[in-house]
């Protein structure tokens, strides 16, 4: 009976924090633009630190995944004798799946655990309860901002992750294993659509943005304000962040490509 | 100071961001901005599609002129039709030209390959081509092989 009741409450709970964080999500997104200027002052600040700061690991781990990607490929492609085809693995490899996931991966792991912490801190120093004091709504001035940041830049990041790899496999292929580079470009054209492969790509990395963001300031907004609680609500960031990216992964590719 | 460095950063990774996905578009997917190519659409009719797919090129001497609109069975042929659209430019193709689907490489993808006729007349919006070659589906071919040889040891 115990365990039956049990479970109740753990369910309970658990769709307790779900509408709390829903809650949460849409009154930080709708109430945010107050006045204008200082709302942008203040998406600009937190796009350089989300955004600006993850492009050096973004690009560095693009580049490499692509030439990693163009030495696999060509070494099975060449087997049947049709090594012109890595730069169609590379673009479709990249854009339909990794560009999306490993940038998103990257992202909760560089982006989302120092948003949480940060916000964590916050709460924990009682910045957010000063503001509500002094009359300020904590979710416009901090939550808000960051939150629009976070899902403006992972889509932006994914698409220079996409590009530095094309760019890191065309150095790999082309320039040192000797694929002729006509035909590396025009077997990539042929097979990548833009609808189909660039716009899905981009359509995954926008939900992982939401997702990943979400989960990172909700985290640090109801994090226990004790230094503990700050470290479990960092880890909580990156665990959930990466295990919902994969998850929904999954979801968003059999809608997206699993109808032959 | 520093918020006008933020914002040149800013600055950047946004036009850097913008300009990789002119790269994929222009590069990677080939995009054409030229907007929609004018064409005129032509049907033609099957016995086997084989592995055509939509989107596959169709080609007269080899180069691109057009591609396949859509694939769909005719119910009271029992055929399949294949419906193309050709860019307008060629405008010159002989109403008894034929259709084949062929096979670029060993298994390379289907695409369909025009045969010019010798007709004065030229085939215009709507129009069918009525010779058409089908598929060559490798079990089919097999299968031949193996009667024909059976058929020798007889």
């Amino acid at each position: 009976m115990k365990a039956i009741t049990d479970l109740g409450g753990w369910l309970l709970n658990w769709l307790e924090a779900v509408g709390r964080a829903g809650i949460f999500l849409a009154q930080s997104v709708f109430r945010f633009p107050v006045r204008l200027n200082e709302s942008i002052n203040l998406l600009v600040k937190q796009l350089y630190s989300v955004g600006v700061l993850s492009l050096v690991i973004v690009v560095v781990s693009g580049a490499f995944i692509g030439m990693v990607l163009a030495l696999q490929g060509y070494s099975i492609l060449a087997k049947f004798g049709s090594e012109d085809a890595v730069g169609q693995l590379l673009a479709l490899a990249l854009l339909r799946e990794l560009a999306p996931v490993v940038t998103a991966l990257l992202f909760a792991g560089r982006a989302g655990s120092s948003l949480t912490a940060e916000i964590g801190l916050m709460k924990a120093t009682e910045q957010l309860s000063s503001f509500e004091m002094m009359g300020v709504d904590p979710l416009r001035r901090v939550i808000a901002p960051r939150f629009i940041a976070g899902v403006i830049c992972l889509p932006l990041l994914s698409i220079i992750f996409s590009a530095t790899g094309i760019i890191g496999g065309l150095v790999v292929s082309v320039g040192w294993l000797g694929v002729h580079d006509g035909a590396f470009w025009s077997l990539m054209q042929q097979s990548v659509y833009f609808d189909t492969d660039i716009i899905n790509g981009f359509i995954k990395a926008v939900c992982f943005a939401i997702v990943v963001t979400w989960i990172a300031v909700y985290q640090g907004y109801e994090c226990l304000p004790t230094s503990e609680g700050i470290g479990k609500a960092t880890t909580r960031t990156v665990v959930l962040g990466s295990l919902a990216i994969l998850a929904l992964d999954f979801i968003l590719t059999a809608a997206m490509f699993g109808d032959f | 100071m520093r918020n006008k460095r933020t914002e040149l950063f800013v600055g950047c990774f946004i036009v850097l961001g913008v300009l990789a996905f002119v790269y994929l578009a222009v590069q990677v997917s080939g995009l054409a901005f030229s907007g929609k190519k004018d064409t005129y659409q032509i049907v033609a009719r099957f016995n086997d599609i084989g592995g055509l797919s939509d989107r596959a090129k169709v080609t007269i001497a080899g180069v691109a002129v057009g591609d396949v609109e859509s694939i769909s069975f005719d119910k009271e042929l029992y055929m399949g039709l294949v419906k193309m659209n050709i860019v307008s430019d060629v405008n010159n193709i002989p109403t008894d030209s034929s259709v084949a689907i062929l096979t670029s490489g060993l298994l390379g993808e289907k695409y369909l390959g025009i045969s010019i006729g010798a007709e004065d007349d030229v085939l215009v919006e709507g129009d069918e081509i009525y010779d058409t070659q089908s598929a060559l589906v490798l079990e089919n071919l097999i299968s031949q092989f193996l009667f024909k040889s059976d058929d020798s040891e007889e």
